[in-house]
């Protein structure tokens, strides 16, 4: 059936651009002028070109960051992940206890980001952390603020507990939208629970896993308040994550140009690997 | 392929079943015969696919037993029993190609895999899907998907039986008829013991040589589209079955008469003094028009005309009565009256059908 084409229809769509503009494109533009200018206060500014952006993308102290921030990400998505799949697979269908699960998964992720940071940082305090007290006490050595090992764990345990509901709970919707045919059929078809998982369960989670993917690895590559509370981003720049290093470069040195141009290359590359997982993931799903 | 025989079973959602009304499947006792094309057929909630699912074993019975033969597996988990069910939706694998959905049950039973590649080509030519083998299952329509699931349930040589839990639900009614028809053929050509859930009349009578009807978690008869017919043993069937169904007036009987709103009208076999509610049960069918004199006091409603035939529809005291008057017969202006055939005139005492032979009540 053909459709009748009528190009002013765009027209309609002039409010939403014009919004998208005032609420993003604006914003992000002033960053860019920021990122081609030098500026020594006083509202002067000088052309600096893309001499920024050589800068940064040169930079040993940003690349290192992005180095802790790749592995930082990869460990989380290994990690929480599999272990989402795991925890929705095994959480009750129905009844009451599958309520006190959502409710015992939900309560982590209603919790203010700082107040995660804080609740981690004095539980693994050596002194008074109930935490870092055991350890301490079972002979183990740990210490958050002096070893950069165990500072990586904490950070990564700290958001392993505050985010894995949040992919099990997405998996989880995903199971119980799968109709109770499908496990009857595969019982009837002598299926092993390995097949179960793969054929019937996987497929169907496969939407809700991308969405849990991408958030996870977007909110883990952006991650600023839990490990600048916890650990400040030290011992030394062991957890100097992405975020927090660029903070430190505006607000703590006050460079604006070099901070612009950081923030637009993080943010390309945030776009570039989400875009990546995203091709990745659906590509099965498009080939006949 | 075997028989398979239900003993004394019964079941209950509830642990602790105590009221009648707690029962999903009242106790029956009912064999279903190697090789036999059965329909199961009741409105819905009747207890139909709670049968059905204790039969494939994703129930378990809360008593009585099930047979295979002559080995009881009541016990025994769906996978050993060796039973192929097609489900009301069709349950496709998506990630899998046709092919690979074929096979899955007979690879996931270890066969080798060149009389895997045979049995799947085999099955494919039968539900005529030969030519979309490769294809991912993903993005087939509905009765194409369908027409997997009853594949994945013909593929297996060895099944003791093909269960049918109202699988042409989602299928147009174009494509209904053929699959029906379809089914018929495989049945006749392979023999598998065939048990179809439905809750539509038609599709049981086409399908089955045996209809089972189930009402309120009841077997209530069980028998040929023919003796639904002619003898329906409950209200229920006389109702379900037919269009519409059998005319139920009330009526007291005293020996070969009949006594409805002060008239009478005589029946073709004599009846012990009945207790409780009694019905007489007549099918439109066997009911004619007439004026004043014999036959009971009927009040005309109005008249459809159906094409081949025209329903009279009216009253008969308090009870709806239909009358069906074929083509090319006239009806009386003035009918007030409906003369019912002795023969088909049936008795019932409490909703079940009373025997003139025996005397007795079919339940």
């Amino acid at each position: 059936m053909d459709k009748p084409l009528n190009n002013r229809a765009w027209f309609l769509v002039l409010p939403v651009l014009a919004l998208v503009a005032f609420s993003a494109v604006l914003p992000l533009m002033t960053v860019v002028n920021y990122s081609v200018q030098d500026t020594f206060g006083g509202n002067q500014f000088f052309w600096a070109g893309l001499e920024w952006f050589e800068e940064v993308i040169h930079s040993d102290r940003i690349r290192a960051a992005l180095g802790r921030q790749i592995l930082f990400s990869a460990i989380i998505l290994a990690i929480e992940i599999p272990l989402g799949i795991f925890v929705a697979l095994n959480m009750p269908k129905k009844g009451v206890w599958a309520s006190f699960c959502l409710v015992l998964m939900a309560l982590p992720l209603l919790i203010p980001w700082n107040v995660v940071g804080t609740i981690w940082q004095v539980f693994g305090r050596v002194d008074i952390g109930l935490l870092g007290y055991a350890l301490s006490s079972l002979g183990i050595d740990y210490n958050y603020v002096n070893d950069p090992i165990d500072a990586w764990v904490t950070v990564i345990v700290m958001d392993v507990w505050h985010w894995t509901s949040l992919v099990a709970l997405l998996c989880y919707a995903g199971l119980q939208s799968i109709p109770d045919a499908y496990y009857q059929a595969a019982r009837i078809d002598q299926a092993s629970r390995w097949k179960v998982f793969r054929y019937i369960e996987l497929p169907k989670m496969q939407g809700v896993l991308l969405i849990a993917v991408l958030l996870r690895f977007m909110d883990s590559f952006m991650i600023y308040t839990e490990p600048f509370v916890v650990t400040g981003g030290g011992p030394g720049n062991a957890t100097t994550f992405l975020s927090i290093d660029l903070v430190k470069m505006a607000v703590g040195q006050f460079d604006l140009g070099p901070a612009a141009a950081f923030s637009l290359i993080y943010f390309l590359v945030i776009l570039l690997i989400s875009f990546v997982f995203y091709t990745v993931m659906t590509k099965e799903q498009e080939t006949p | 392929m075997t028989r398979i025989t239900l003993e004394n079973l019964a079941h209950s959602y509830l642990p602790n079943p105590s009221r009648d009304e707690d029962w999903a499947l009242k106790p029956m006792t009912l064999t279903w015969q190697d090789g036999g094309a059965y329909a199961l057929l009741g409105s819905s909630g009747c207890g139909k696919s709670t049968l059905l699912n204790i039969i494939s074993g994703l129930l378990v019975p809360s008593q009585g037993r099930i047979l295979f033969g002559d080995s009881d597996v009541t016990g025994l988990p769906t996978a050993e029993r060796n039973i192929a069910q097609v489900f009301q939706f069709p349950v496709v694998y998506d990630t899998m190609s046709v092919r690979d959905n074929l096979a899955f049950p007979l690879r996931n039973r270890g066969l080798a895999e060149a009389e895997v590649g045979a049995r799947v080509a085999e099955v494919a030519e039968m539900i005529g899907m030969s030519d979309v083998l490769d294809r991912r299952a993903k993005g087939l329509t509905a009765d194409a998907k369908q027409k997997i699931s009853l594949g994945r349930g013909m593929v297996r040589q060895d099944v003791n039986a093909i269960l049918f839990d109202e699988p042409l639900t989602v299928i147009d009614p174009h494509m209904k008829w053929e699959l029906r028809t379809q089914l018929k053929d495989l049945h006749r050509r392979f023999g598998h013991t065939m048990i179809y859930v439905t809750h539509d009349q038609t599709e049981a009578l086409t399908f089955a040589d045996q209809v089972v009807v189930m009402y309120d978690g009841r077997v209530v008869q069980a028998g040929t589209p023919e003796a639904l017919f002619n003898a329906p043993e409950h209200t229920f069937v006389g109702y379900f079955i037919g269009s519409p169904g059998m005319n139920l007036i009330e009526a007291r009987v005293e020996g070969a008469t009949a006594h409805v709103e002060g008239a009478s009208v005589a029946l073709a076999h004599g009846y012990a003094p009945l207790s409780g509610k009694t019905q007489l049960g007549i099918r439109p069918e066997f009911l004619r028009l007439g004026t004043g004199g014999a036959g009971l006091p009927f009040a005309l409603r109005r008249i459809e005309d159906v094409g081949h035939h025209r329903i009279v529809r009216g009253h008969v005291g308090g009870a709806e009565v239909n009358v069906i008057v074929p083509e090319g017969q006239p009806i009386p202006e003035a009918a007030d009256r409906v003369i019912p055939d002795p023969a088909h005139a049936h008795v019932y005492a409490d909703d079940w059908r009373v025997d003139p032979a025996t005397q007795e009540r079919a339940a």
